[in-house]
């Protein structure tokens, strides 16, 4: 077997947080997650839903783009993806711009659906392929979501982990702060401290991510990687060389 | 009766200066054709509703110069990335942004389809989306206790704008799927629409249709636009033309490059539609 991609750890990995759940969400530019959660739907003896923004072959909502919030609202998907131009200590996270959002220095997409469903999803699992002082950092210039809550607010969801191209942190909800869960492979403990911009807890010991192993692998690189070039082609074609339709 | 016009000039002459339009991301057909006619009359100041965001049509009408504002949870290419002309006219501060969230646009419609002053909805507390939005109030659930909710005022386009895979002689509009096109025309004080093609059928009166078709009640004007939401899909009918979108993605990243599309794609293909 060829050398194992990150990405392919990545998916692994999300894949194990998905594992029991009933139904698994995914928004838009998420092939990573999306990947991920059809990756837990192979690998699990039950049939978990999975329902990805923009697929045709996974998307069974027939009410409209309003569906899927209405679905969560109600506490009927379990797992969702959101990520952030900046996520910060607190796990706030920041979708729109950086510097005065009225004449910002940077603007993004905006905040999707991060508004309602950081809130009411119960495993919300951000998700961010840079992993820098630029792009975790001490606070976020903009809170397109808040990591945590006043008491009364209710918020049933939140954040449950926060993985990067470097490694995976838990989030402990009680004390409002990450913890680091584990390192990927040809990472270490000290280079994340240094690229980190904000704080967080580091246990006595930190593990290594584990990557897939071979049955895993081939589920990735076989119907999963097909499934997600119907919704992905580009991504599909650079991580898993599988070429685009005409 | 919906007004069965004869061309996307003629839809686009409806469109005023200054309109609120509500339109649908780019998964759900735009009436690109139409707008392409409205940026060749010139349309300007238009306040662009995103249903729930908007993607390629909404960033070519602000590089246009046609939009004031943008109210929308986002303006996204997919996966051709960020909008060119949507980004840098926020940063040079010549369009004003509203921006939200997915179901905050949801709920704003909702209120006005069914006439009333406003909807509630969970999340946002906290939030700078919230701090923002001076139009958005955080109330008490009268039906609870110490249970902070927020009211978001009835959202009610002047306009819904988009395109469709059919419509009937009498100007019902099968959308199937596509069920933020209904709520849309619902919410909006008038509907325009263009179709791949106009059938013969009663699209009310076979019930598979049926649920999937907005009656013409809804529909104030429509048009006949065969490859009308070109370079988007319409599924069944044709995909997206992908390269022309990396292209566009491409040229929109400078003025320069953008003025090039804009008299190779808009300007010059009035024979075209």
């Amino acid at each position: 077997m060829s050398d194992i991609q990150l990405e392919e750890i990545l998916i692994g990995a999300i894949a194990g947080m998905l594992a029991g759940l009933r139904h698994v969400a995914v928004g838009a530019s998420s092939p990573v997650p999306g990947a991920a959660a059809l990756l837990a739907r192979a690998k699990s003896g039950t049939v978990p839903r999975v329902s990805v923004l923009g697929s045709r072959d996974n998307n069974f909502f027939t009410d409209g783009g309003k569906e899927l919030f209405d679905c969560a609202g109600q506490g009927r998907i379990d797992a969702f993806f959101l990520s952030g131009a900046q996520i910060d200590g607190r796990a706030n996270i920041n979708l729109v711009s950086i510097g005065d959002p009225d004449r910002p220095k940077a603007r993004f997409p905006g905040s999707f659906g991060s508004g309602y469903l950081y809130y009411v999803v119960p495993r919300v699992i951000l998700f961010r392929l840079e992993h820098t002082r630029r792009t975790l950092v001490d606070k976020v210039d903009f809170v397109s979501a808040p990591g945590v809550s006043e008491p009364n607010v209710y918020r049933p969801g939140g954040p449950y982990k926060l993985i990067t191209d470097r490694c995976l942190f838990d989030f402990d909800k009680a004390g409002a702060r990450f913890v680091l869960e584990s390192v990927h492979p040809g990472h270490t403990v000290e280079e994340i401290a240094e690229n980190t911009g904000f704080e967080y807890d580091v246990p006595a010991s930190v593990p290594e991510t584990p990557v897939p192993d071979a049955e895993t692998l081939a589920l990735i690189r076989g119907p999963v990687a097909r499934q997600i070039a119907e919704i992905y082609p580009a991504f599909a074609e650079r991580v898993f060389g599988i070429a685009q339709a005409a | 009766m919906t007004d069965m016009l004869p061309s996307v000039e003629a839809l686009a002459a409806r469109i005023p200066d200054g309109a609120k339009v509500a339109v649908p991301p780019d998964y759900t057909p735009g009436a690109n054709a139409l707008w392409r006619a409205a940026i060749r009359r010139g349309v300007r100041d238009l306040h662009l509703v995103g249903v729930p965001v908007f993607g390629y049509q909404g960033d070519l009408l602000i590089g246009a110069g046609c939009v004031n504002t943008a109210e929308t949870s986002a303006v996204t290419l997919g996966e051709h990335g960020l909008a060119p002309r949507f980004t840098a006219a926020v940063k040079a501060g010549t369009i004003r942004t509203m921006d939200a969230t997915c179901p905050a646009v949801h709920a704003g419609l909702q209120a006005a389809e069914r006439g009333a002053p406003f909807s509630t909805m969970r999340g946002l507390i906290g939030s700078d989306i919230l701090a923002r939005r001076s139009d958005w109030k955080v109330i008490d659930n009268p039906f609870g206790e110490d249970d902070p909710v927020v009211a978001i005022p009835a959202l009610r386009p002047d306009f819904a704008v988009f395109h469709a895979r059919k419509a009937d002689r009498s100007g019902n509009v099968w959308v199937g799927v596509r069920r933020e096109c209904m709520l849309m025309a619902h919410a909006a004080r008038d509907t325009l629409v263009t179709v791949e093609k106009i059938v013969d059928d009663d699209l009310i009166a076979d019930e598979t249709t049926a649920a999937g078709t907005i009656p013409s009640l809804y529909v104030t004007a429509l048009a006949e636009a065969k490859n009308g939401a070109w370079p988007q899909a319409v599924p069944g009918y044709y995909g997206a033309d992908n390269d022309h979108l990396a292209q566009y993605a491409e040229l929109a990243r400078t003025e320069e490059g953008f003025q090039r599309y804009l008299a190779e794609t808009v300007l010059g293909r009035e024979a075209a539609e």
